[in-house]
C-alpha cells in the first residue's frame, strides 16, 4: 500500500517550490529522495534547515478533474516534507 | 525595473544561418542594450574584485559549449546495449553518467524509462530546470510559457504539436522538475536495430527523445 | 505557471549571443563560489512579476537577477555598478565596442 499524501493548500507569498496547481491535491509517494536544504530559506540568504524531499505522483484526474485529457496519465513532482500531510 | 533605458533591439537582425543551422542572435554589431551594459559592468566589477577572471568566464563558456545532447545519447546507447549499465542508470543516473566519463558536476539525475505502455516527458513549470550538465543548454521552447503551462495539463495536445501522437493505451507520465532532481528519458530502443553498434545507436538518440517530446530515429 | 492557458509551443530555435553565454557563465561561477544560491536567482526572477516575462528576454531577466543577488550579497555597490554602467555605455554603440573597451576608472 503506497503512502498517500496531500499537498498543503496554503498560499503564502514568496519563493517556494511547491507548484500552485498541486496544492490541496492528493498523490502517492513514488520515492524518497533524502534530506535537502529548504529552498524557502536559501532564497532569502538564510541558513537552511534540511527537509526530506519526496517524489509524489498525482493522476491527471486528481489534478484537473473533468478537464483531464486522460485521467490515468500522471504528473510526478518533487515536494518537500513540510508541504505534505500523510493520509 | 529600470525599463527606461531598455532598448529591446531586434533579436533576429542577421540574414542567414549559423553553422548549427539556427538564426544568429543579435550580438556584437547590433545596438547596445541596457542589459548588455549591465552584463559588461557586472563582469568587470567581478573581475576587479577578484571574484572571477576573464579566463574563468571563458573556460565556463567552453565547458557549456562542449556539452550537447550527444553526451546524453551516448548514455542512452550504452543502456540499450548493456543491461547491467541500464540497471545502474535507472538506480543512479548521476553515477552512471560519471562512469562514462561525463563531468556532470553536482547534478542529481534521475532516468525515467519508456516502456511498451508508458511514455515519460520532462518539464519545469516553476523555472527552466534542465539536465544541462549532460545535455547542454535547453532549447528555447523548453523555457517558454506555452510549454511550461500546458504540458502538465494537456500533454497529449502539446506532444501532438511536436508531431508525437501517442495512442490512448499509452500512459503518459509528466515529470515536473520542481526541486533538486533533474530528469532524462530513457527511450525505448527502436525496432530493427539489433545489428547496430553502440555508436550507430547513439546517432538515433535525439535531444527531444531524451526530454520526451520525441522518439528516437528509426534506422534508414 | 503549470496548468495555465497558453498558445501553441513555438519550436523555433536560436543560437545564444556571447553576452548571453557570459551571463550564464557568471551565474554558474558566482553561485558555485557561494555568492548566492539558485533559489535566490529564482526568487528575484519571480519577484519581477508576470510583465517581465513578456517584456524581457530570458537572459535579460537572468542578468537582472544575478545583479540583484550580487548587490544583496554586497559583492559590489549600486554606486559602483551605476558608475561602471555609465562608462560602459559611453564606449560605443554596439556590444562589441562596449565590451572590448577598457575601463577608464
Amino acid at each position: 500500500m503506497p503512502d498517500r499524501v496531500r499537498v498543503r493548500a496554503m498560499m503564502p507569498p514568496g519563493h517556494l517550490r511547491t507548484p500552485s496547481y498541486l496544492r490541496g491535491k492528493t498523490g502517492v509517494i513514488e520515492r524518497e529522495l533524502g534530506p535537502f536544504p529548504n529552498p524557502e530559506q536559501l532564497a532569502y540568504r538564510q541558513p537552511a534547515g534540511k527537509q526530506p524531499l519526496y517524489r509524489v505522483r498525482f493522476t491527471m484526474g486528481e489534478i484537473w478533474g473533468d478537464a483531464a485529457e486522460r485521467p490515468e496519465d500522471t504528473v510526478d513532482a518533487e515536494i518537500y516534507g513540510h508541504w505534505l500531510e500523510r493520509l | 525595473m529600470p525599463h527606461d533605458h531598455h532598448d529591446h533591439g531586434t533579436p533576429h537582425s542577421h540574414e542567414g544561418m549559423s553553422p548549427s543551422g539556427h538564426p544568429y542572435r543579435a550580438d556584437n554589431d547590433t545596438a547596445l542594450t541596457y542589459w548588455q551594459v549591465m552584463e559588461i559592468a557586472m563582469r568587470e566589477l567581478l573581475i576587479e574584485k577578484g571574484v572571477t577572471t576573464s579566463a574563468e568566464v571563458q573556460a565556463q563558456i567552453d565547458v557549456m559549449d562542449s556539452r550537447s545532447p550527444a553526451n546524453g545519447a551516448a548514455v542512452i546507447a550504452r543502456a540499450w546495449t548493456d543491461p547491467d549499465f541500464r540497471q545502474r542508470l535507472l538506480e543512479n543516473a548521476s553515477d552512471a553518467s560519471r562512469e562514462m566519463g561525463f563531468d556532470i558536476g553536482p547534478l542529481q539525475l534521475i532516468a525515467v524509462e519508456n516502456t511498451a505502455d508508458t511514455h515519460n516527458v520532462i518539464v519545469c513549470t516553476l523555472c527552466s530546470c534542465y539536465p544541462r550538465n549532460l545535455l547542454g543548454l535547453p532549447p528555447d521552447w523548453y523555457k517558454s510559457r506555452a510549454y511550461r503551462s500546458r504540458l502538465v495539463k494537456t500533454p497529449r495536445a502539446v506532444l501532438g504539436e511536436f508531431g508525437l501522437n501517442l495512442p490512448d493505451s499509452t500512459t503518459i507520465r509528466v515529470h515536473d522538475s520542481t526541486a533538486d532532481m533533474r530528469y532524462i528519458v530513457l527511450p525505448a530502443r527502436p525496432a530493427g536495430t539489433d545489428d547496430l553498434t553502440e555508436e550507430q545507436l547513439a546517432r538515433l538518440v535525439t535531444r527531444d527523445s531524451m526530454i520526451g517530446t520525441g522518439l528516437p530515429r528509426t534506422p534508414e | 505557471m503549470g496548468g495555465r492557458d497558453a498558445g501553441p509551443v513555438d519550436l523555433s530555435q536560436h543560437d545564444f549571443a556571447l553576452w548571453e553565454k557570459r551571463v550564464d557563465a557568471l551565474m554558474v561561477i558566482c553561485s558555485s563560489k557561494g555568492h548566492f544560491t539558485v533559489d535566490g536567482l529564482r526568487r528575484v526572477l519571480e519577484d519581477m512579476g508576470e510583465d517581465a516575462f513578456e517584456t524581457m528576454t530570458y537572459y535579460e531577466r537572468w542578468v537582472a537577477s544575478v545583479n540583484q543577488n550580487l548587490l544583496e550579497a554586497g559583492v559590489y555597490s549600486i554606486e559602483e555598478l551605476g558608475r561602471r554602467m555609465e562608462q560602459v555605455a559611453r564606449r560605443g554603440a554596439t556590444y562589441g565596442e562596449a565590451a572590448e573597451g577598457t575601463a577608464d576608472a
